[in-house]
């Protein structure tokens, strides 16, 4: 009989903020920058995590809820369980490139830099959060800060500083994640400065496999054709930067 | 091919519960070959269903306890009014409520959006029975298919459990009550399966309800018995995944076949497959209707 769950142990875990932990895992989880896993805590529930890192495995975990507030009670040597990983990832392009990360939409970035520096791709990364409390420890590379309150870097959205900073240095392709009115800027930003970008959607999931139908964005499966869509797939998308749906399938506000 | 005077483009048909939330995941089996989609079972009132893990595989098992989750026919309608903007390919609107009088109610709400087929989701409790579905009781499904065929014009399929004694009674009650089609069959069980390095179960409900080639067997069986005991088209399901395992489920007495788990491990290439399998069958046996392909008996 198969296992449907991989069992990791915590060997370390970082306070980042007061509302967000990341989990170091004991071992490495073969997987691309941009893919997610469904993290299980039996008997309390399992949610949909983007992966922070491959090797060693690593979670950045916002606490936002029920599960994930239980999430936040783990110690090291307390154990996860993990499927996945699943849905596609971000293709890194050129030789230039800028990430945008709003609050927790930092995780899969760290990986993203991982693998640009590998590959010897200049890096710039505009990282924003709320108040200078909220925000995530910044990447080894140069990095441009906001905050709404303006307790540190920039006063006011990421995005602020952005569109003069694309238009000057022409990046070879853009890759966001955060808020999706966020996203919905850096999209706009990018289409005037006609610079390719991609960005990493979040939906209510369930499956994480394709089939359930919960993560559907018109057309697309966040969790399938997924969770990263170039800007051409997002602009055909009616509910994007506007509705989501909840669990029970009912379309809100973004 | 033709259901109740609908016509199919061909005999798969996406069952409900899988991708049949909105509008657009509904359009995307369309486009993929399906034959027709039916949406994901709709209430009066919103559901959010269970807690996650709602929905696992391994080997040849799919379970899911998702919990009938869904934004409540108000917002279904609109839903698949939207559906019906986007595609032509015909569409089976899947209800279920607790009782024989919300049944007709949600039934009629959704007849708004003009769904081809309504199909009925017995599967569900009888609040005023306590521990049965209907499904369990040819009464209780044949009060529900009265209630709804009084009340709606489009045909009505009654979608009916493998977990009782005699399936072909219940099929045989709903259609004298007027059922003009069965779909079989829903999934078997409820089934659990334990994480045993934590102890616990897998699922969030604990429990839930089985599907994929394992049952095949089973759901065939069931398809089989209800074929003999009715003179209406059925909708056959568990578990297929080629055009050959269609057909055994068309020699057993289906006239279509639905298409769920085989979206976990062939995408939405599996309606194609399965189609073109058929179709490949036919002429390679010199079949030129569905209905040819009975069992020899």
């Amino acid at each position: 009989m198969s296992e449907i769950y991989r069992v990791f142990r915590i060997e370390k875990v970082i306070a980042e903020t007061d509302r967000v932990k990341s989990f170091v895992f004991d071992g490495k989880l073969e997987s691309r920058p941009g893919q997610f896993v469904m993290a299980w805590l039996p008997g309390v529930g399992e949610r949909p995590m983007s992966i922070a890192n491959d090797e060693p495995f690593t979670l950045t975990i916002a606490n936002r809820g029920f599960v994930t507030n239980r999430m936040h009670a783990l110690k090291e040597g307390d154990r996860l369980w993990v499927r996945g990983p699943y849905g596609n990832w971000f293709r890194l392009q050129g030789k230039k490139i800028v990430l945008v990360a709003g609050g927790t939409g930092l995780a899969p970035m760290r990986f993203l830099i991982k693998e640009a520096a590998k590959q010897g791709i200049e890096t710039c990364v505009f990282m924003g959060a709320r108040t200078k409390a909220a925000l995530l420890a910044r990447p080894p590379c140069p990095t441009i800060v906001a905050t709404d309150d303006g307790s540190e870097g920039f006063k006011g959205f990421v995005t602020g500083a952005l569109e003069a900073h694309v238009a000057r240095e022409k990046p070879d392709c853009v890759y966001a994640c955060g808020p999706e009115r966020m996203m919905a800027d850096v999209l706009h930003i990018c289409e005037r400065a006609g610079i390719p970008c991609q960005l990493s959607l979040e939906r209510y999931m369930r499956c994480g496999f394709g089939v359930c139908g919960a993560c559907a964005i018109d057309g697309f499966l966040v969790c399938r054709h997924g969770p990263v869509f170039t800007s051409e797939a997002v602009k055909r998308m009616a509910d994007f930067g506007k509705f989501a749906r909840d669990a029970s399938g009912k379309r809100i506000p973004v | 091919m033709e259901l109740c005077g609908v016509r199919l483009p061909n005999p798969t048909v996406l069952c409900s519960g899988y991708l049949g939330v909105s509008a657009g995941s509904l359009a995307m089996c369309a486009r993929a070959g399906a034959g027709a989609v039916a949406s994901k079972s709709c209430s009066l009132a919103a559901k959010r269903g269970h807690e996650l893990p709602a929905v696992i595989y391994w080997d040849n098992i799919v379970m899911n306890a998702v919990g009938l989750s869904n934004p409540g026919v108000e917002e279904t309608v609109a839903e698949l009014r939207e559906y019906k903007r986007m595609s032509q390919v015909p569409l089976i609107a899947s209800v279920f409520a607790d009782s024989p009088e919300n049944f007709a109610a949600v039934a009629v709400k959704i007849s708004e959006a003009a769904p081809d087929i309504i199909e009925l989701n017995l599967s569900c409790p009888h609040a005023a029975k306590g521990d049965i579905v209907f499904a369990d009781s040819p009464e209780a499904a044949a009060e529900v298919v009265n209630r709804v065929k009084s009340e709606v014009k489009m045909p009505v399929f009654a979608k009916l459990s493998p977990n009782v004694r005699n399936i072909a009674a219940i099929a045989k009650a709903c259609v004298d009550a007027g059922a003009d089609g069965i779909t079989a069959v829903n999934t078997l069980g409820p089934g659990m399966r334990i994480d045993i390095q934590a102890r616990k179960p897998v699922l969030g409900n604990k429990f839930g309800g089985v599907s994929g080639p394992a049952i095949k067997p089973i759901a065939l069986r069931c398809v089989y018995e209800i074929a003999r005991a009715v003179d209406v088209p059925i909708i056959g399901m568990g578990g297929i995944r080629t055009g050959e395992d269609a057909v055994e489920f068309i020699m057993a007495g289906a006239s279509a076949v639905g298409v769920g788990s085989a979206l976990i491990w062939h995408g939405l290439g599996a309606f194609r497959t399965i189609s073109d399998g058929i179709d490949r069958f036919m002429r390679e046996h010199g079949y030129s209707k569905i209905e040819e392909m009975r069992l020899e008996e």
